[in-house]
């Protein structure tokens, strides 16, 4: 039954990425001052939100195993950082992309994205410690405090926009505005019919992966029975 | 609190002894600033360059002393003793912590004459902003790297993952440092847009130290 | 002397979902001498972490002398002699020894450690650093740390294990002695003779489960083997 789930789920997911993709591609006309290349924003702003969401819930998940030690809470952690790390890739690449058109260079080091590079050396770093750690309980709690750590690195890069002078585009989306409208209503709504479907797409991962992690569990137990006999 | 220097002494009572990671952290920081000379021009690039420089010196050779931290306890099971004994865990960390930045100070107070020598700066010549930069940024660092160090005791690959892990979560404490240290060595002093950067520091040490004292018990109880 | 020593109710110890305790229920009077026994990896020393507040209970509860198990109260009257001996190789054996005294409170730690060296037969090299000494006198040094505060409860992980006669006859003797005073003591052990000798009760652990726990006899003492061939997993 839960496969099942998992399987239209995704169907849906990529159904709806598709027909954004459709739209975005072929409806939407070009922004006034950036030509094409804009469209890539589809992808890079619903992903940056998607991928410190995931950051931000898994540092939730670290906060739960370490008041209850429940071990699904440490799985629902690992995938929500593997999630945000992936996306965190899609976002940095996608900028680089947009850099290359727009500014001429792949990489300017403003605080944004540097701040944006810092979050994934940090969050890599998370999930190459977990692989050096043998013993789940250990796992759980030393990658949740880690965790906790990272996530307080990820608020100042979110709130890098507000400290310091910046290269990267300002806020542009009306809940960040304040209401004033800075941007066509049109690709506003895209924005967030893509985040759903990104979201979508990344609660499918983290359900394969949460899998996963289960079966690794019981795995390892397994193990350390037989060991023992 | 008594126990807290308690601990921050035989910590560096043991450092001083064999000054093994201190005469380490001094050469490396030496060799750094060697190396680096083949980098920048000297006589233009100096004031410009001179504050990035000399953190990443601090960062890099701190590195060798931080790693020590939790490590020289693992010898002789020593850390089971103390975390067995009534020694809370805030304790043990904020001795600790406190040994490892008079210790980071001290290879700062041997490398910074260097560096004013090699490359003709003044460091001079703001004293008070510089010690407070300096200050500010090394408890960063040793905030970060001591718990950091507890975290990673136990683990297989200590010596790898420990860089791994601190180094970015360094980067705004480094950025903060060599902003500030470039604007003292340039001669314009901390003033406007820099404060920021102070404010930062701060907010970093404040945050970071009390996220370590309250999550420390977690990382020495198994 | 009605509050027992040590309680220890249904403590169940994960590693991950492997159960290296299972639903251990046993308590420890005051005064009584506990040779725990057990193959390696039954779950002895886990146990034993737990008691000494190293390690935390995935689930149950520990108490110590009517306290929570992990209170500082429990610890400052507690010992601990595990398989390192924690002592600091960079610091002389007087320093050692003062370290401790100050961290379990002790109201003059100088005079202690001056003491518990001569105890110990180390007064002549109190101020060499631990690093310079051989064996034996670094575990005749642990055993001094780990009795400098006099605790009421002395947990040991093996403690006969690589000692050399003289510091099993000293340890031995100091433990004795804490034993007329009314500390309680918990030790695992394989070294069955001469832990028998001290105890006054076993416990035997099989795969993380407490299989029995009785005093001893007079034909354990004799013939220690006689628990495992009786309780053990081949019986």
């Amino acid at each position: 039954m839960k496969n099942k789930i998992l399987m239209g789920l995704a169907l849906a997911s990529g159904v709806y990425l598709v027909r954004n993709l459709y739209i975005i591609l072929l409806q939407l006309p070009d922004e006034a001052a950036q030509g094409a290349i804009y469209r890539i924003m589809y992808f890079h702003v619903p992903g940056w939100i998607t991928s410190f969401t995931a950051y931000f819930l898994a540092a939730v998940a670290s906060v739960w195993y370490l008041v209850k030690r429940d071990p699904k809470a440490d799985e629902y952690a690992v995938a929500l950082t593997e999630v945000g790390t992936i996306f965190t890739m899609l976002g940095l690449a996608t900028g680089m992309v947009w850099a290359r058109i727009i500014w001429g260079v792949w990489w300017v080091w403003d605080p944004r994205l540097t701040w944006a590079f810092i979050c994934f050396l940090i969050y890599a770093g998370y999930l190459m410690l977990r692989k050096t750690v043998d013993e789940p309980g250990q796992r759980g709690r030393i990658a949740a405090v880690v965790s906790l750590f990272a996530f307080v690195s990820v608020i100042i890069t979110y709130k890098s926009i507000d400290w310091w002078r910046t290269q990267h585009p300002g806020a542009v989306l009306s809940f960040r505005t304040g209401g004033e409208q800075r941007i066509d209503p049109a690709m506003e709504g895209m924005l967030f019919h893509n985040w759903f479907a990104l979201t979508a797409f990344a609660g499918v991962i983290m359900m394969l992966r949460l899998g996963q992690e289960r079966m690794q569990r019981e795995l390892d137990a397994l193990r350390r029975y037989t060991h023992s006999l | 609190m008594g126990h807290v220097f308690t601990i921050a002494w035989k910590d560096l009572r043991s450092e001083l002894r064999t000054k093994e990671s201190i005469n380490a952290a001094a050469a490396f920081s030496m060799v750094i600033l060697v190396l680096f000379s083949f980098v920048l021009d000297i006589a233009g690039d100096a004031r410009e360059f001179g504050g990035g420089l000399l953190w990443l010196v601090f960062a890099f050779a701190g590195a060798l002393v931080l790693n020590r931290s939790f490590a020289r306890e693992q010898s002789n099971d020593c850390l089971d003793a103390l975390v067995a004994s009534p020694l809370p865990g805030w304790s043990l960390f904020l001795g600790k912590a406190i040994a490892n930045f008079a210790l980071l100070g001290i290879v700062e107070l041997v490398a910074l004459p260097v560096f004013g020598v090699l490359f003709n700066a003044n460091w001079l010549r703001f004293p008070l902003w510089t010690l407070i930069t300096c200050a500010l940024a090394t408890w960063g660092m040793t905030v970060i790297g001591t718990m950091f160090s507890a975290l990673t005791v136990n683990l297989r690959l200590r010596e790898l993952m420990l860089p791994v892990l601190v180094y970015p979560m360094l980067i705004p404490v480094l950025m903060a440092a060599m902003q500030l240290t470039t604007a003292l060595l340039g001669g314009e002093g901390v003033a406007g847009d820099d404060w920021v950067w102070v404010k930062l520091l701060i907010g970093f040490d404040i945050i970071f130290t009390s996220l370590s004292l309250a999550l420390i018990d977690v990382i020495l109880v198994s | 002397m009605s509050e027992a020593a040590l309680d220890v109710r249904a403590v169940w110890k994960y590693f991950g979902d492997y159960p290296a305790l299972r639903a251990v229920t046993i308590g420890v009077a005051r005064g009584e001498c506990l040779a725990m026994l057990g193959r390696n990896g039954a779950g002895k020393t886990t146990l034993l972490k737990i008691l000494a507040g190293l390690s935390a209970a995935s689930q149950g509860e520990v108490s110590v002398f009517g306290a929570q198990g992990n209170s500082v109260d429990a610890r400052r009257k507690t010992g601990v002699l595990g398989h390192g001996i924690g002592i600091y190789d960079e610091l002389t054996a007087r320093e050692n020894l003062e370290l401790f005294g100050k961290i379990y409170g002790l109201a003059d730690p100088c005079r202690s450690a001056m003491a518990w060296l001569e105890r110990v037969d180390l007064k002549h090299v109190a101020d060499a650093r631990a690093r310079e000494f051989s064996r034996g006198m670094r575990q005749r040094l642990a055993v001094a740390r780990a009795f400098i505060h006099e605790p009421s409860l002395l947990l040991l992980d093996e403690p006969f294990t690589a000692l050399d006669d003289r510091s099993i006859a000293l340890l031995q003797r100091l433990l004795a002695e804490r034993l007329e005073a009314g500390a309680t003591v918990v030790m695992s052990t394989h070294q069955l003779r001469e832990a028998m000798e001290l105890a006054t009760h076993w416990a035997l652990l099989v795969r993380g489960k407490l299989v029995h726990k009785d005093s001893r006899t007079p034909e354990i003492l004799s013939d220690p083997t006689w628990v495992y061939r009786n309780y053990g997993e081949d019986s």
